[in-house]
């Protein structure tokens, strides 16, 4: 059964439409991710689930209640948000105990649960300490330690990262993750970053400008984008995007404006039947454009390429070249390309790539 | 090198001898007021006037406690900080209101600001007329209500802006892990804006303290203020100097101690203000 169930959701701000009709089933136990650019009205779909706003059209419905007009200290949510909002003028153990307290829990249990949170996240020699005595990590961890001492039915986080370094990210990702395992509640993620959103999630819910683009697990949506949007949000470096027709010579290949043309592979040639003359996007990831070396596979095509950008980042080396008009990324292996102005053969693994109908932005194949 | 030393040297005893005299010259009327309560009455009318008296003696304070003028003070403490206690709490969750739930817009915040600009002499017979039908004329409920009313937009006005300086998730958070709004108000919002509390709290308490109006209007013999209470001595042909002195120390008196005790909170809460703007 779905731990969190929302139908038809609507919210406005004033004449602003933040959130436009969305349908959303969470079972449970489930991490969820909600990503998308700032503004695509991801942290207001959480913060409704929260009860922090209402909802103007539509059902929320936790554990098979409906929530709409429930107070968000009786939805058994626990909510962790950007800004940590720890109390500055209360001790680690304070902040940590004090939903405990709000819920007029025995003083004999909070000490121990205040302490096992505390373990959890390995911030008990903290406990004395006062919040601008810690650094920004050791305040997330706090931040957290507040709602995991809860219990809640169901988890939320806001954000909870982008105040950190980036090497503190990745070791809170981690930890984060871990939590979810160990508990196993029901969470809800907000992030802009799609890195925390693939590593993390079990589910992606892609938010773009106030609906749901697309939803499923964050492989699903990498490997098979159902539009451009998705297409080029996930992954790093991003897709790369040609302008292109299919052109039809006996089997079905992309002509790019230059006039060259790249074969697609028989398999891909079902679902872009008349389809011949129009005009299409081409998406290739850049770890789909490889060194050529020898003999090619099938569905592979090979080109000369002339670097024009070398960017190593030590596991792989990210080259930019030219293509049909377009700028593309490769990324290589670490010693494919040691300079620019280098002239390599590359081979690009159409059984890989992306069409996408430029008109409607949806992917066709 | 010795030269750029010794200039600046001069330009720091310059700048400090300037400080101490700006003080001198501030302090000089309290110290005054001080020596006046302590003189006898030969030494106050003395000429050349006497800077010291000869002996420090606290019959000028006597004479006020033996009459029993000396309770115009405890009036005054009970009026201070009775108003300013229920300005104060009404005022902040007023304020509350105003910041957090757009209670009347924006407009309504403005327009009970613009309560405190009007002239109290404009108001204070009309005021009079209505106490003396409700008989709260020489009441101490007529004058705390008449001073919570005045100090209400000020609280109101200072809490409002204190309020909408604590970062919003800090409540949010409250509510959802467990906190009605009034809880909220208690464990949060009162903690983060304590400096402004007792900023407020002081600057209200001073303004009733040293309110001298109303209370010389609607007040008689029952609850007289310190304030009023001077006023008896200047007489037709003679002042009381003693005894005029020797009240105005005793009225001075709580406000030193308040300040001295909240001066943590005085400077920090107007320094809030002065950078929210």
């Amino acid at each position: 059964m779905a731990d969190l169930k929302i139908t038809g959701l609507h919210k406005y701000y004033g004449s602003v439409h933040a959130v436009k009709g969305v349908d959303l089933e969470i079972p449970a136990g489930e991490f969820t991710v909600l990503v998308g650019q700032s503004g695509c009205g991801k942290s207001t779909l959480l913060r409704t689930i929260a009860g922090l706003e209402d909802a103007d059209q539509g059902a929320i419905e936790i554990g098979g209640q409906l929530m709409n007009h429930v107070l968000p200290r009786h939805r058994d949510i626990a909510m962790v948000f950007q800004n940590y909002a720890l109390y500055p003028y209360m001790t680690v153990f304070e902040n940590i105990a004090f939903g405990l307290r709000a819920r007029k829990t025995p003083a004999a249990e909070i000490e121990p649960k205040v302490r096992r949170a505390a373990r959890m996240l390995a911030i008990e020699p903290l406990l004395d300490r006062y919040p601008r005595q810690l650094s920004g990590g050791q305040l997330q961890r706090v931040a957290i330690g507040r709602a995991v001492v809860r219990n809640a039915r169901m988890y939320l986080f806001d954000e909870p990262l982008s105040n950190l370094d980036a090497q503190l990210r990745d070791e809170m990702r981690g930890e984060i993750k871990r939590l979810h395992q160990e508990l196993g509640k029901t969470m809800i993620y907000v992030t802009h970053d799609q890195i925390e959103a693939m590593t993390m999630a079990d589910r992606i819910v892609l938010l773009r400008d106030g609906k749901i683009e697309q939803a499923g697990a964050p492989l699903d949506l990498y490997e098979r984008p159902a539009t451009r949007y998705v297409a080029g949000f996930l992954g790093s470096p991003a897709m790369n995007f040609v302008a292109a027709r299919l052109q039809d010579g006996g089997a079905l290949s992309v002509q790019l404006t230059d006039g060259s043309l790249l074969a697609l592979p028989a398999n891909r040639q079902g679902k872009l039947a008349g389809r011949s003359g129009q005009s299409i996007t081409l998406g290739v990831r850049p770890e789909h454009i490889t060194r050529a070396s020898g003999e090619l596979r099938e569905g592979l095509v090979r080109r000369t390429a002339l670097i024009e950008l070398v960017q190593p980042t030590g596991s792989r080396t990210y080259a930019t070249f030219r293509l049909g008009g377009a700028e593309l990324v490769a990324e290589l292996q670490a010693h494919d390309v040691s300079q620019p102005g280098e002239t390599i053969e590359v081979a690009i693994d159409m059984n890989r790539v992306v069409l996408i109908d430029p008109a409607s932005e949806r992917v066709v194949s | 090198m010795n030269g750029l030393h010794a200039r600046r040297r001069l330009r720091l005893s310059l700048r400090l001898s300037a400080a101490v005299a700006t003080t001198l010259f501030f302090l000089f009327p309290i110290y005054w007021l001080f020596m006046i309560s302590f003189k006898t009455p030969d030494e106050i009318f003395s000429y050349p006037p006497k800077w010291h008296p000869g002996r420090i003696q606290f019959e000028n304070y006597g004479v006020l406690f033996k009459d029993g003028d000396a309770t115009a003070v405890w009036h005054s403490l009970v009026v201070a900080g009775g108003s300013t206690l229920i300005a104060m709490f009404l005022g902040t969750i007023c304020a509350y209101s105003l910041a957090r739930f757009k209670t009347g817009g924006e407009h309504l915040a403005n327009w009970i600001i613009s309560q405190r600009m009007v002239p109290p002499i404009a108001v204070v017979f009309p005021i009079f007329l209505l106490y003396v039908w409700l008989g709260w004329v020489d009441t101490y409920v007529g004058v705390i209500l008449l001073y919570t009313a005045f100090n209400l937009p000020y609280v109101i006005w200072m809490m409002r802006g204190y309020i909408l300086d604590i970062p919003l998730a800090l409540e949010e958070s409250a509510l959802v892990d467990g906190c009605t709004r009034w809880q909220v108000i208690w464990r949060v919002v009162f903690p983060m804006c304590r400096a402004g509390l007792f900023a407020t709290a002081i600057f209200t308490f001073v303004f009733a303290w040293n309110e001298f109006l109303f209370a010389l209007v609607l007040t008689r013999t029952e609850v007289v203020t310190y304030t009023v209470q001077v006023t008896f001595y200047f007489g037709g042909q003679s002042n009381f100097w003693a005894k005029i002195s020797a009240m105005s120390v005793l009225g001075t008196l709580p406000i030193f101690v308040v300040v001295a005790f909240m001066q943590r909170y005085l400077v920090r809460g107007i320094s809030l203000g002065a950078v929210k703007g």
